[in-house]
């Protein structure tokens, strides 16, 4: 047992060591422990009670917030249906859009064929240079240079829409019209407008996507004596894949809800779009420019609520299509 | 083409796409500044909008524009604190808290003008309350709350465990340790929050067509009296802001000088939201720096 | 490899007359099915400072976080901690009131961003205390009994943050002794801190002995023969020997915890 003796030593040391004169408290010093309090409410308590209490209201309001929006443009939106017995087919399907006097000519078709086409185009236009954008800021730029793009991009996302409209009306629309004649308003103005609006919020989702790729599978790709291109595609970008495809998804629901913009370039013209550069009228642009001129409860009003309930839907859905997608991409 | 070609291809359009880019946003804020700095006079600044000559201000759509910040501001403030303390501090990983995510997150996704047509059918319509400026706020105020609340609760979830246990340990309430010890912690980021909000608020205009109205009133700038009609302090009055002001004059005015009023006024925009921007950084800089400093 | 549910335990017991708290059949939970601490039941003596050590893993931290209910919103506790005759691991157990009695020390210094006198008078003016004068002596006399006195009485008014990290410590000390905690938890204190400050704050805690009980967590075996009266063994979530130290040290009675103190010391 010569190993506990050793012990036994170190640990004699240690002790001798302890002996330290003792300060007498005469301030602080032990509170008799009050027995009583421990079981009953306190200050703390009601503060708690109260804290709690303001927090969930304000989360309270804000679920009501929501349900009653959802429910106010429900209502509203379905009386096309319900009360102006307009039929949900004939509506999604029809090109005819004068709901003026008398008529039941609800056709949302072409709004709708225009609100798609010109976020889809936008779309595809933003995302090759949102993912350059990205790219060069995670993988090829210096500190300065990414630092650079990403006030840049703040600056685009600053811009606020209504300039971006004048804008594309005063420089886009004449540049269209002296290209391709015809008025110059239309989709591709739109589309044009558009993609500088969405750019900024694909670029820095991708950017989040692309920060997330682990830093190892850039450093096992270049091991294997990979070119740092072939580290981009075969790796980098397959493993954000997902997340690139939800920031895409963001920025389509951008294009989509855009109103002002949108309706200063694209000509206001409700006719099925037979190419880019013919007057057209999206979802929101009707919006826009019909709801002062109609009045409450009558059909051509109710016909433009049922244009706000499909653009609530489809924010509800491109929502939903961020989270499947987000979800899958977890998988 | 052997993988070293591709490589510097791939290089070389990543590059020309960025400078694009580059491009586009230096041609779009340089077009913005020329065309409409050499209009902003104190002149332009300083008088009345004019409905069919050439020659107006901004006077009225700046004031208003301020005005409706201040308000949406006040109003939404207190609601996205509160939601954010919760998000931050009290939820725990339930299906409730992925309920009041969930809804946030839709808040956020709804288009503005949807959001401007809920607050025309509630507040203008259904209250009564007509084109007004409160109508505005309330409606900027939904259009605002998802943004900055989860600005705050990023924040205050930045702030270190170990400061509310520190808080804790001494026999403090939960409530009493954030607002004592984890929101003056959390202030630079939840301030520079608000102020990028701020920018949004002054710029948008979708919202506010159908809730503050596309005109203005008369208005007074000595009348301090908040229920007098022509006061400039009166919500119930309908008013244009400065965004709402460029789209109005381009869409639907027909005053000669549309084009150099909405240049000028797009500038006003851009510089205001820029000064925002740069008054966030330079804030929340300051104050970490303050909060954290070795010697003070 | 023998299982840990059979390896005989060495736990000494006191007169409970001695004890100002203990634990029964305490075990910890985490994520619902997960658990870190296995039915530890110890006895603490009044006036003591007893030392926790163990391995990582070994639920020391746990245990000593779940005395104050700081575990309570990310863990299940169930068992008993006797307290004064009350069971404070019950639900309807004011836990505000109960920190003020039980106070805690953490790992890493944690000052609060506000002036060093600020620190310490924080809690105090929660609590509603508002005389100047009472609160300046409190500040001083908490200073001086954490040691620390000597060193920022000029500067009182300096953010916490610009101390040193073994100051930084010493000025948690102060701000839980300034609450009047009759039991103090101390979490690791020194793990953060270089040699000379550990050596302070060791001092420190030695004078505090007289008036405070001390419940210590430390992986630092030569820590917790300097300055510990008693030990408590912890190994994988359970409590395997508790004694003195110096018994604990010198002739540990199961295998492991010979084993363990015998590498640690080196």
């Amino acid at each position: 047992m010569n190993n506990k003796q050793d012990l036994k030593q170190v640990v004699n040391q240690a002790l001798a060591e302890q002996k330290v004169p003792h300060v007498k408290l005469k301030k602080i010093g032990v509170d008799k422990v009050n027995v009583e309090r421990l079981t009953k409410p306190s200050k703390e308590t009601r503060q708690e009670y109260w804290g709690k209490g303001l927090t969930y209201a304000a989360i309270i309001l804000i679920i009501a917030l929501v349900v009653s929006i959802i429910g106010f443009i429900a209502v509203r939106g379905l009386s096309t249906f319900l009360q102006n017995h307009v039929n949900v087919f004939h509506f999604l399907t029809s090109t005819d859009w004068d709901p003026g006097e008398g008529k039941n000519y609800v056709g949302a078709a072409a709004m709708i064929v225009t609100s798609f086409a010109v976020t889809i185009l936008a779309a595809l236009v933003a995302t090759p240079f949102a993912i350059a954008v990205a790219l060069f800021m995670t993988e090829y730029s210096s500190k300065k240079g990414g630092h650079f793009l990403q006030t840049v991009m703040e600056l685009l996302v600053g811009i606020p829409s209504v300039v971006y409209g004048f804008l594309g009306l005063t420089i886009i629309v004449p540049l269209i019209r002296n290209i391709f004649g015809g008025t110059g308003f239309g989709i591709l103005s739109a589309t044009l407008v558009l993609f500088v609006m969405v750019l900024p919020t694909i670029t820095s989702l991708t950017v989040d996507s692309l920060n997330a790729v682990p830093n190892h599978y850039r450093q096992a790709s270049a091991a294997l004596g990979a070119t740092h291109w072939q580290t981009i595609y075969k790796v980098v970008l397959r493993v954000a894949a997902p997340r690139i495809m939800t920031a895409v998804i963001f920025g389509m629901a951008r294009a989509f809800g855009e109103a002002l913009a949108v309706q200063m370039v694209i000509g206001n013209a409700v006719l099925m779009p037979y190419n880019l550069v013919s007057p057209s009228a999206t979802l929101t642009s009707q919006l826009t420019s019909q709801m002062g001129n109609t009045v409450m409860g009558t059909l051509p009003n109710n016909a433009l609520w049922s244009l706000a309930l499909l653009l609530l839907i489809m924010a509800l859905f491109f929502n939903f299509l961020v989270r499947f997608v987000g979800k899958k991409g977890q998988k | 083409m052997n993988a070293k070609t591709r490589d510097k291809v791939a290089t070389a359009v990543i590059y020309a796409l960025v400078s694009v880019v580059v491009v586009i946003l230096f041609g779009i804020i340089g077009n913005i500044l020329v065309s409409g700095v050499p209009h902003l006079s104190w002149h332009f600044l300083t008088s009345e909008a004019s409905s069919y000559q050439a020659g107006g201000g901004v006077r009225d759509q700046l004031f208003n524009s301020l005005y409706l910040l201040v308000l949406t501001m006040i109003i939404s403030l207190p609601i996205a604190l509160g939601a954010a303390i919760y998000l931050a501090e009290y939820a725990t990983d339930n299906w409730f808290t992925s309920l009041i995510r969930t809804t946030i997150e839709i808040l956020s996704s709804l288009p503005s003008i949807v959001v401007g047509l809920f607050g025309y059918l509630l507040f203008v319509v259904q209250f009564g309350f007509g084109f007004s400026i409160i109508s505005g706020a309330l409606a900027l105020t939904f259009f605002n709350l998802p943004t900055l609340t989860s600005n705050i609760e990023q924040a205050i979830a930045g702030v270190p465990q170990t400061q509310r246990d520190a808080g804790l340990a001494l026999g403090l309430s939960n409530w009493k340790t954030i607002r004592g010890i984890v929101l003056p912690a959390a202030l630079p980021g939840i301030l520079t929050g608000v102020i990028l909000s701020a920018g949004r608020i002054f710029g948008e205009a979708a919202a506010l067509i159908y809730t503050a109205g596309q005109s203005g009133s008369t208005i007074d700038y000595s009348n301090w009296n908040p229920f007098s009609p022509t006061s400039f302090l009166n919500v119930m009055r309908p008013a244009e802001t400065l965004a709402v002001h460029i789209w109005k004059v381009n869409t639907e005015g027909i005053i000669p000088d549309a084009d150099i009023v909405s240049a000028a006024t797009s500038a006003l925009l851009i510089i205001v939201v820029i000064l925002f921007n740069l008054g966030a950084r330079a804030l929340g800089n300051h104050l970490y720096r303050k909060l954290t400093a070795a010697k003070s | 490899m023998q299982d840990i549910n059979e390896v005989k335990t060495h736990i000494k017991n006191f007169d409970p007359n001695d004890e100002i708290l203990s634990t029964k059949n305490l075990s910890v939970f985490y994520g619902g099915t997960i658990q870190k601490l296995f039915n530890a039941s110890l006895q603490f003596k009044k006036n003591s400072i007893t030392a926790l050590i163990g391995g990582s893993g070994s639920g020391k931290s746990t245990f000593l976080r779940s005395i104050n209910r700081m575990n309570d919103k990310v863990a299940k506790i169930t068992g008993e901690i006797w307290y004064h005759g009350l069971d404070i691991n019950k639900s309807d157990i004011n836990v505000y009131e109960l920190r003020k009695n039980i106070g805690m020390v953490f790992q890493k210094p944690n000052p609060f961003p506000k002036s060093i006198r600020e620190n310490i008078i924080y809690a105090l003016k929660a609590n509603g205390q508002k005389d100047k004068g009472q609160l300046d002596q409190i500040v001083e006399e908490s200073l001086r009994a954490a040691a620390l006195w000597d060193e920022v009485k000029d500067n009182l008014d300096k953010s916490a943050l610009a101390l040193s990290g073994g100051q930084q410590q010493r000025l948690c000390i102060a701000r839980a002794l300034a609450v009047k905690p009759e039991v103090i938890l101390l979490d690791e204190p020194a793990s953060a801190l270089d040699p000379v400050s550990t050596s302070k704050l060791e001092d420190t805690l030695k004078q505090l002995r007289s008036d405070y009980t001390m419940i210590m967590v430390t992986h630092n075996m030569q820590q917790a023969s300097r300055i510990s009266d008693y030990t408590a063994f912890f190994h994988l979530g359970h409590v395997l020997e508790y004694d003195k130290t110096e018994n604990i040290f010198t002739n540990p009675q199961g295998k492991i915890t010979e084993d363990y103190i015998r590498g640690s010391f080196g």
